[in-house]
């Protein structure tokens, strides 16, 4: 045994959980390493949609009474369901890990699927919104339509939009997927209260797609709701 | 493993919290604040976004290491976006003749001086640095 660390923790627990990889000295340090790959990866995804709003912010700052219009074509009610739902989603993968925590596996199972309901709901609306853009020829491009002089300003707007809600939607579509592995590990019993480290870096990964929408909703449908520039 | 396991009631109460904010920040949409609507919304997301790193994402509770990755995630992108707008808001200061920051200054530094916007007025470039 060329380590000595690990010769004498096996020698003292007999085994080692199934989970542990050797090249660590225990599953808390696996478990601080894993995190820290997962928050190293999330601060790209930061830096990713950071650039596009910042895209966004001085093509609003260019265009503020074609902003203004295009706001106004977002239905907010939709965009407010949206939201409920996300925060809603981010509370039920809290609850998820949670269970994982302490060893509830059936409940683990159950807060995993209504999760994962929630985000094709969350689909599902952003569908019937994008349908909506199609039909009047709002999306970007050589049938792009739109009355008045504002209109090709406009169509900036809308393609940060699409650019923005798409990119976010992708990592809604990934986190379903992925929170279906985790789920089908779940319902095999793989998690334990020792190891639950999908659990926990899925959860990451699905509150960071939250606060990307948290900034998204205000930013798109909101901000320039009361201005009226035209 | 050594974990902090939050009781359900925090993961309630903040769930409330982002509820509350939500409907804070879709009434402030509406009362027309001026110039200041852009930052209370962004102010509002910024809270909602704290809340859910700290208490759902457990920062609050993790290592010192988590807490400078996340620290340094947010520092970058202050600096991508400061610095970034410090150009882009301030290029119209010297450059344009009316000391416009206007999207048609702009769009005249960009292009070619004699598309777009009029001529310069003689003598406006003099206030241009060199």
């Amino acid at each position: 045994m060329p380590n000595g660390t690990i010769a004498a923790h096996e020698e003292h627990h007999g085994h080692h959980h199934p989970a542990l990889q050797h090249h660590f000295q225990d599953l808390d340090q696996q478990h601080e390493a894993a995190t820290l790959g997962m928050w190293l990866f999330l601060v790209t995804e930061v830096m990713f949609f950071g650039g596009l709003i910042l895209a966004y912010t001085l093509y609003r700052i260019w265009y503020p009474a074609a902003w203004a219009i295009g706001s106004e074509e977002l239905n907010i009610y939709l965009g407010g369901f949206n939201t409920i739902v996300l925060i809603g989603s981010s509370l039920t993968m809290a609850l998820a890990v949670r269970s994982a925590q302490t060893g509830a596996q059936r409940a683990t199972v159950g807060w995993l699927i209504f999760t994962i309901v929630l985000g094709l709901t969350f689909l599902v609306v952003k569908f019937f919104e994008y349908k909506e853009k199609f039909e009047l020829h709002h999306v970007p491009g050589p049938n792009f339509q739109f009355e008045g002089p504002q209109s090709p300003h406009v169509q900036i707007f809308f393609s940060l939009y699409f650019a923005l809600t798409g990119v976010h939607a992708l990592h809604m579509i990934i986190g379903v997927g992925l929170m279906s592995t985790i789920t089908f590990m779940a319902y095999r019993k793989r998690f334990t209260p020792e190891w639950y480290t999908p659990v926990e870096l899925g959860g990451l990964y699905w509150h960071f797609v939250d606060i990307v929408w948290i900034f998204l909703f205000p930013l798109l449908y909101l901000v320039d709701r009361s201005h009226h520039i035209v | 493993m050594s974990g902090h396991i939050s009781p359900k009631s925090t993961y309630i109460t903040i769930f409330g919290a982002l509820m509350v904010c939500t409907i804070l920040t879709v009434l402030a949409a509406f009362i027309n604040l001026g110039n200041l609507n852009f930052p209370v919304a962004i102010t509002i997301a910024v809270f909602k976004a704290t809340l859910v790193v700290l208490f759902f994402m457990h920062v609050k509770y993790g290592s010192k290491l988590t807490k400078l990755i996340v620290g340094v995630a947010f520092f970058f992108l202050g600096i991508m976006l400061s610095l970034t707008m410090a150009d882009y808001l301030s290029r119209g200061w010297y450059t344009a003749a009316r000391g416009s920051t206007a999207a048609g200054a702009i769009v005249n530094i960009s292009g070619p001086l004699t598309t777009g916007n009029p001529p310069l007025e003689p003598g406006a470039q003099n206030t241009s640095p060199k």
